[in-house]
C-alpha cells in the first residue's frame, strides 16, 4: 500500500477545470516533485490533499484512510504537514513559539495539562523543537520575531514548523522560490537531509527545474490541471508534451 | 492634592469596569474581527441570572460562579449555533456583527420579560457605603474590590494568553487562522473558548457594577459604550491596550466630572479618544496586522 494514493481527482472553480482526472501514488520516504507552469493546478493539488478544498470527485487516501471531507486541522492530525508559497507564519511571534505551535497536535489532551506547561512533557516538546532549530541552523534566530527575520530565514522557519509536527508526509510549495542561489543550495541540502533524518515522504512543487530534478526520485508534470508526463526526472524533462508546455510550439 | 487623588481612585475603580468590558470586546475582535454588540446584553443577562439565584437564597460565591458560567455558555452557544452556520453560508464580517446586534436585542427582550424593567437593588458581599481612609483618600469597600478584581483578572488573563499552551493556540488562531489550521489546531474550539472567556469577563464587570448602580435591563448600556470606546482607544486587537484604554477613560471622566462639571464627564473622555485616534489611528497599543501578498 502506498503512503498517499490519489485517484481520479477533479475540481473546478466556476467553469475552470483546475484539476482533471489526477492520479498519483507516493511511497513512504519518497520525494516526488511536481512541475508545471503557473496556474497548472499544482497548488490546487496541495489544497485538495490538505483539506483546504474539497474535490468535486475522486479520492485521496493517506495510509489507507480516506481524507474525504476532513477539515485542514483534521488532515494535519493524520500526519500531513505543509508549507505555503507565500508563507503563513505567525509574524508577531518568536521563531521558537512558531515551532512550538507546530507541536500542538502532539500535546496530550488532558484538560488540566492544557492550562499548565507540565514539566516532563513540555521538556520533551522543547527538546524536539531545539533539535530542529539546530538541524536547520536557526540558532541565531530562535528568539527573534518572525517579522524581523529576513525572507530566507522565514522560509526556513516554515519548513522547521512543519517538521515540528513530525509528519509522515510533507508538502512543500515552492520552498526555494525567491531565495538567493546560496540559500537555494542550502534548502536543497536540507530537503534531502529531512528525508533521511525524519523518514518523511515529500511532495514538492518547484519551478527551478535544475534543483527539482536533482532532488526528486520521481517527477510529475502538470499542464491545465492534467498530468502530462510522469517518470524519472530525465524522462519527464525529455517528454515532448513537457518541452512543448515549457517552450511553446515550434 | 488629596482631592486629585480622590478623583484618581474613583476613576480607577470605574476604569476597571470599563477595562473588563473592553477586554472582552478586544478578545473577540482580535480572534474573529467581529465587534460583539451583544457584549453588554450578555453581561446584563448574566448579572440577572446571578440576581435570580441570589433570590433563591444561594450563597454569593456559588451564584456568581454560576452566572459567569451562564454568560460564557450563552456566548459559546451563540457561536456554535448561529455564527458557525452563518460562516458556512459565507456571511461577511458585517453580517456577523448584525447577528450579534440581533442577539443583544433578543436578550434585552428576555431580560425585560423575566426580570422586569423596574430598577432593583443588587445584593453584594462588598458594601458601597463602608469606607476606608488612606492618607485623606476615601475609598469604599466596593471600589477597592472592583480595582482588585480588575487587577487580578488582568494578571490571570495575561498568564493564560502568554504562558499556557491554550494561550499560545489562541494567539496563533487570532493571528493567522489558516496557518493555525494547517498545524492541526482545532480553531473552532479555540474561537468558541475566546467567545466564552470574553463574555465571562463581561458578566464579571456586570456583577461588580450592579451594586454601585441599580439593576435594570439597560444598566450595562453606558459601560458597554465606554468599554467599546476604551477598546478602540487601546487598539481593538490589543489586550493590554484594552486595560490601558479602560483606565484612561475612567480616570479622565472622573477628573472632568470633578474639576470642570458633571456635564463634561462624558465629553472629555470622548475628546481624548478623538485626539488619540487622530494622532494614532491604530490606537494606543494596537499594531496593524500586515500580510505579505
Amino acid at each position: 500500500m502506498a503512503l498517499l494514493e490519489i485517484e481520479q481527482l477533479n475540481i473546478s472553480f466556476g467553469g475552470i477545470q483546475a484539476l482533471q482526472g489526477v492520479d498519483l501514488k507516493l511511497e513512504s520516504e519518497e520525494i516526488l516533485t511536481v512541475i508545471g507552469p503557473n496556474g497548472s493546478g499544482k497548488t490546487t493539488l496541495f489544497n485538495c490533499i490538505s483539506g483546504v478544498y474539497q474535490p468535486d470527485d475522486g479520492q485521496v487516501h493517506f495510509e489507507g484512510e480516506s481524507l474525504d471531507g476532513l477539515s485542514p486541522d483534521s488532515v494535519a492530525k493524520k500526519g500531513i504537514a505543509r508549507t505555503f508559497q507565500n508563507l503563513r507564519l505567525f509574524l508577531h511571534m518568536s521563531v521558537l513559539d512558531n515551532l512550538l505551535l507546530g507541536r500542538h497536535i502532539h500535546f496530550k489532551k488532558k484538560p488540566l495539562q492544557a492550562f499548565f506547561r507540565i514539566r516532563p512533557e513540555e521538556l520533551r516538546h522543547r527538546k524536539i523543537v531545539e533539535e530542529i532549530i539546530e538541524f536547520l541552523d536557526l540558532q541565531a534566530w530562535r528568539q527573534a520575531r518572525i517579522s524581523d527575520c529576513p525572507y530566507g530565514i522565514q522560509k526556513r522557519c516554515e519548513i522547521a514548523r512543519a517538521l515540528a509536527m513530525e509528519p509522515r508526509l510533507l508538502l512543500l510549495d515552492e520552498p526555494i522560490a525567491g531565495l538567493t542561489s546560496e540559500e537555494k543550495e542550502e534548502t536543497a541540502y536540507h530537503i534531502t537531509e529531512i528525508r533521511g533524518r525524519y523518514k518523511t515522504a515529500i511532495l514538492l512543487v518547484e519551478h527551478d527545474l535544475k534543483i527539482a530534478s536533482r532532488l526528486a526520485d520521481r517527477m510529475i508534470a502538470f499542464e491545465l490541471g492534467q498530468i502530462i508526463a510522469r517518470g524519472t526526472p530525465e524522462e519527464v524533462q525529455r517528454a515532448p508534451a513537457v518541452i512543448q508546455a515549457y517552450m511553446g510550439d515550434e | 492634592m488629596s482631592q486629585f487623588a480622590q478623583y484618581l481612585v474613583s476613576g480607577l475603580s470605574t476604569g476597571s469596569i470599563y477595562a473588563l468590558v473592553a477586554l472582552g470586546l478586544a478578545l473577540v475582535y482580535r480572534s474573529t474581527r467581529v465587534l460583539n454588540f451583544a457584549h453588554g446584553d450578555v453581561a446584563t443577562a448574566g448579572t440577572f441570572f446571578a440576581f435570580i439565584l441570589l433570590g433563591l437564597k444561594l450563597p454569593f460565591v456559588l451564584s456568581f460562579a454560576l452566572a459567569l458560567v451562564f454568560g460564557a455558555g450563552l456566548a459559546m452557544a451563540f457561536y456554535f449555533a448561529v455564527l458557525i452556520p452563518a460562516q458556512r453560508r459565507e456571511a461577511t464580517q458585517l453580517s456577523q456583527i448584525i447577528l450579534t446586534l440581533g442577539l443583544g436585542l433578543i436578550l434585552q427582550g428576555l431580560v425585560s420579560y423575566f426580570g422586569g424593567t423596574e430598577p432593583q437593588a443588587f445584593p453584594f458581599p462588598l458594601s458601597d457605603t463602608k469606607v476606608y481612609t488612606f492618607g485623606g483618600v476615601i475609598i469604599s469597600q466596593l471600589s477597592l474590590g472592583t480595582i482588585g478584581i480588575g487587577l487580578l483578572t488582568s494578571v490571570l488573563l495575561y498568564l493564560l494568553v502568554q504562558k499556557t499552551r491554550i494561550g499560545l493556540a489562541m494567539r496563533g488562531t487570532s493571528e493567522n487562522l489558516p496557518a493555525a489550521q494547517t498545524l492541526g489546531i482545532p480553531t473552532r474550539q479555540i474561537l468558541a473558548l475566546s467567545w466564552g472567556l470574553a463574555s465571562l469577563l463581561g458578566v464579571l464587570a456586570g456583577l461588580f457594577l450592579a451594586p454601585a448602580l441599580l439593576l435594570d435591563p439597560f444598566f450595562m448600556m453606558e459601560p458597554f459604550l465606554k468599554g467599546f470606546a476604551a477598546a478602540i482607544l487601546g487598539g481593538l486587537n490589543s489586550l493590554p491596550g484594552a486595560i490601558v484604554g479602560g483606565l484612561i477613560i475612567g480616570v479622565s471622566e472622573s477628573l472632568a466630572g470633578g474639576y470642570i462639571s458633571m456635564a463634561f464627564k462624558n465629553t472629555l473622555a470622548f475628546l481624548i479618544i478623538i485626539v488619540v485616534l487622530l494622532v494614532r489611528p491604530e490606537g494606543l497599543l494596537g499594531k496593524e496586522f500586515k500580510e505579505r501578498v
